[in-house]
């Protein structure tokens, strides 16, 4: 079953462009062009693109912040502006750079008044408050208030308040964005944690793709305004022909680098004694087999490929023309 | 069912901000003085003025006190209950307004209860001590009519007032760095109906004092409490208009309201 | 280069002119900053005319038969009023509050870092939004105002000029007194008792909701010479309405001067007590 729907969604905006003294020209600017995406319950999806993408435009589409110019948007069946108030009872959103919270109040009473503001019975209340705290380590600072707490404080804080009222999808929006590393893990760790129950439908855009290599198996990939690549990440990497790399560490080095079929050489580094072999159609094993009549291994390490590499070759190419064809 | 849970939602957020505020005593209390004094000048103003001069505009200190006493009463109420959404590009900016439209409640009332600045209770306190003055020294013979009057006449300025502060601040929907116009009218409106309109003239007088109703939280009211005709040639039942103003009033705010928030949703400004 | 010893830097050529050119070079940054704010002057025109409207037709009614109230006729009212909201916006009389922010976020310290000394450096930013806003907020009122009501003409050849230095001190005195109310924040955590004292107290005493004239004798005389508060508006205006001789007006305009300069030397001292309590408390 679908849990989110979107058909030929669509948002332009009209920007008023200074052009001489006194003159004003108007500009529309289309920040999401037509995008068309079915998630299931259930499903954990990693929206990602660069700035000014269209990622949070989605985001305030789907969750009746704004209006789609063109289009529509299903979100629990319900039209997201129409139904505002009905929807909210049944979605959680964070925005990583916005709070939900009372800055002054410590953040147990932010929790107790969300409470009366969706209306959760006080039991259900009280289980998800202690899931999400043992969860999320909050006994520390409930009782600070929000203004004195550190980001990765407050966003587990926020992560809570979005949850507290059983939502069925949980919007994210930058979740981990400026938090230290041991923030990031907590968050993806309890978002993992999330995704395993099953009843929770995430949909999380980001700038770190660590989050979506830890969190989610569905990647969608936007770049103006557009989805360029709808799949795993590894259909990714197949796709854009990603390849994982092969470096040799040499005792010498070599008077000219080595030819092996199938594993062309990408780098030479320090002064010839590293080598890094992309792998084509050769295996590991016939590297290692081809360097050692050749040279001295003193070691050798297999890279996985970057998703991060992909994706800036993938916004690269999109913004050549269209080398290659736009996702499903 | 369904009405109570919001209420009592709502009576939480306005919980959550008297508990905000008091974690600043100090600061709240100077605020609470420093109010206090804003409209005390606003008489002491009157009271200058009436210094140099016997009449203004064909009216006494005593008779002009039951126009100053309507509109501060009126105005101060209403900049309590309504007054900080003037505040609204500022919501806009820092994303309160998006967290507000995300909650299953009426984006209005959260805003204005997220942000009621207590502190203004006491301007609200004094403009009604300075209508009960007024209306006490005038020397109004009273009857059954003029008692209600002069119970429902504030209450329906309060609404006219909290209706211009709404209409006015959909303006920065439009146009962010409209801010300081806004005061215009609702300010200026305060300042225009402290005072009786035979001060004014020309169009001017017509456009705040009909065009825009403000004739009607003050001037007209009072002139039915002191059982005066109007020198400007109205019945005297107008007077009794106010509450059909307030409530026109406040269709337009609401209106405004609804526009302003489906522009702001096909912009997302 | 003259007699420059190690300790005194007497005011030569050589000192004068690149402080000069520096404070120019500050003033003329200020006013280009302000002048970015277009749509937020063109609104504050608009409820400038809205007010003048209002005070104008409240003064006028006070005149009533005689035609004069407080030494004013009722054409000088009309331009007491207008050039007011004019002036209002050039004074910066509410709403500045760049340096109590600067503490309060500590960013203050990169003010100190720099060569010119911060009420020097401040000074010149304010007489730069000045310069703006006396073109774009000054005079909109003055073109305005004369199209709905009688307005009074200066007599005096040397009126208009001593109208004008006089609106320059008024803008010093005016920042005087602003920066005084911010450098609380150096002591204060929070500043909006100082301000919400400020806003009330200069509307009411430097003559914008009423014409101090309007005041008992005595009360007037008192705030005249013992507050800087009439020199930030209601001495520029009476200087252009005339309401009194030309020599008395010359000597409320060196009433402002020693206002100016007192409150400047203020500045300073309180500006050298708070580096000094910053740098033994590291902020």
């Amino acid at each position: 079953m679908n849990v989110i729907e979107m058909d030929g969604l669509r948002k332009e905006f009209t920007v008023r462009v200074r052009a001489g003294v006194l003159r004003r020209e108007k500009r529309t600017v289309t920040a999401v062009d037509g995008v068309d995406l079915r998630v299931e319950r259930g499903e954990m999806l990693g929206y990602i693109g660069p700035n000014g993408a269209g990622k949070s435009t989605t985001l305030k589409m789907l969750t009746g912040v704004l209006m789609p110019s063109a289009g529509q948007a299903r979100v629990c069946g319900l039209r997201p502006v129409a139904d505002r108030t009905r929807l909210a009872l049944r979605i959680g959103v964070v925005f990583g750079q916005r709070s939900q919270l009372w800055w002054d109040l410590p953040l147990r009473e932010s929790f107790d008044l969300l409470r009366h503001v969706y209306r959760v019975p006080a039991g259900a209340h009280a289980a998800r408050l202690t899931r999400c705290r043992e969860l999320l380590d909050l006994d520390a600072f409930l009782d600070t208030p929000v203004r004195q707490l550190s980001l990765g404080q407050r966003m587990r804080g926020e992560l809570t308040a979005a949850l507290l009222h059983g939502p069925e999808v949980l919007f994210l929006d930058e979740p981990t964005i400026g938090l230290d590393v041991v923030s990031k893990q907590a968050v993806r760790g309890f978002l993992a944690e999330l995704g395993r129950a099953g009843d929770t439908t995430l949909v999380l855009t980001t700038h770190d793709l660590a989050d979506i290599e830890r969190l989610c198996r569905r990647l969608v990939v936007i770049d103006h305004g557009r989805v360029v690549h709808d799949g795993s990440i590894a259909e990714l990497h197949r796709r854009y022909g990603s390849r994982r790399m092969v470096v040799a560490e040499l005792d010498s080095a070599l008077p000219e680098p080595p030819v092996l079929p199938g594993a062309p050489v990408q780098r030479v580094e320090a002064d010839g004694r590293r080598l890094v072999f992309a792998l084509e159609r050769a295996s590991v094993a016939e590297v290692v087999a081809g360097l050692a009549g050749l040279a001295t291994l003193r070691d050798i390490s297999i890279v996985e490929p970057d998703i991060e590499e992909v994706v800036t070759r993938l916004y690269a190419s999109e913004r050549k023309g269209p080398l290659l064809t736009p996702g499903v | 069912m369904e009405v109570r849970g919001a209420l009592r939602a709502y009576r939480s957020l306005l919980g959550a901000q008297a508990r905000s505020q008091a974690a600043y005593r100090t600061s709240f209390v100077v605020d609470l003085v420093g109010n206090l004094g804003a409209t005390v000048f606003d008489v002491v103003t009157v009271l200058v003025i009436f210094g140099v001069t016997r009449e203004l505009g064909g009216f006494t200190l005593r008779e002009t006190l039951v126009v100053v006493g309507l509109s501060s009463c009126a105005f101060a109420a209403a900049d309590l209950l309504v007054g900080n959404i003037e505040r609204l590009p500022r919501y806009v900016r820092t994303g309160l307004f998006d967290a507000v439209l995300v909650r299953p409640l009426a984006a209005l009332p959260q805003l204005l209860l997220m942000d009621l600045p207590l502190r203004k209770v006491s301007r609200a306190v004094f403009g009604l001590a300075v209508l009960l003055y007024a209306l006490a020294s005038a020397g109004i013979d009273w009857t059954p009519g003029r008692v209600a009057l002069a119970v429902v006449a504030p209450p329906a300025g309060v609404v006219f007032f909290a209706s211009v502060f709404v209409t006015t601040a959909t303006v920065s929907f439009y146009w962010v760095d409209s801010g300081e116009m806004a005061n215009s009218v609702t300010y200026g409106g305060r300042d225009f109906t402290s005072y009786p309109i035979t001060v004014y003239g020309g169009w001017f007088r017509a456009l705040f004092a009909y065009g825009m109703g403000f004739a009607f939280v003050s001037y007209h009211p009072a002139l039915a409490l002191l059982g005066r005709a109007d020198p400007l040639g109205l019945p005297s039942w107008v007077g009794w208009a106010s509450p059909g103003v307030a409530f026109v009033a406040a269709t337009v705010a609401a209106l405004a309201w609804r526009v302003g928030i489906r522009h702001y949703r096909s912009t997302g400004s | 280069m003259g007699s420059v010893t190690a300790t005194v830097g007497p005011p030569t050529d050589a000192h004068v002119t690149p402080w000069f050119r520096t404070f120019g070079a500050i003033v003329a940054a200020g006013f280009r900053r302000h002048a970015t704010y277009r749509q937020a002057a063109v609104a504050g025109v608009v409820t400038n005319t809205v007010f003048g409207f209002l005070r104008c037709y409240i003064f006028l009614a006070a005149t009533g038969a005689a035609g004069t109230v407080a030494g004013y006729d009722r054409a000088q009212l009309g331009t007491f009023v207008w050039a007011g909201q004019g002036l209002l916006a050039v004074i910066a009389i509410w709403g500045w509050t760049d340096l109590a922010d600067r503490i309060r976020t500590g960013e203050v310290a990169a003010d100190l870092l720099r060569p010119v000394h911060p009420v020097t450096s401040y000074l010149a930013v304010d007489l730069g939004r000045a310069g703006f806003a006396a073109l774009a907020r000054l005079v909109p009122p003055l073109v305005v105002g004369p199209l709905f009501f009688a307005v009074y003409l200066p007599r005096h050849w040397a009126t208009v000029p001593l109208f004008l230095v006089s609106v320059l001190l008024a803008v010093v005195v005016c920042f005087g007194c602003r920066y005084l109310v911010n450098a609380t924040a150096y002591w204060l955590q929070d500043v909006r008792g100082p301000m919400i004292l400020w806003t009330l107290g200069s509307g009411v005493l430097a003559g914008l909701y009423f014409p101090l004239g309007f005041l008992p004798g005595w009360l007037e005389a008192t705030l005249r010479y013992a507050t800087p508060f009439p020199g930030i508006l209601q001495i520029p205006l009476d200087v252009l309405v005339e309401r009194e001789s030309m020599p008395t007006n010359l000597g409320l305009v060196g009433l402002q001067v020693v206002w100016a300069v007192l409150l400047l030397a203020l500045c300073r001292l309180v500006q050298r007590r708070a580096e000094r309590r910053l740098v033994v408390q590291g902020g």
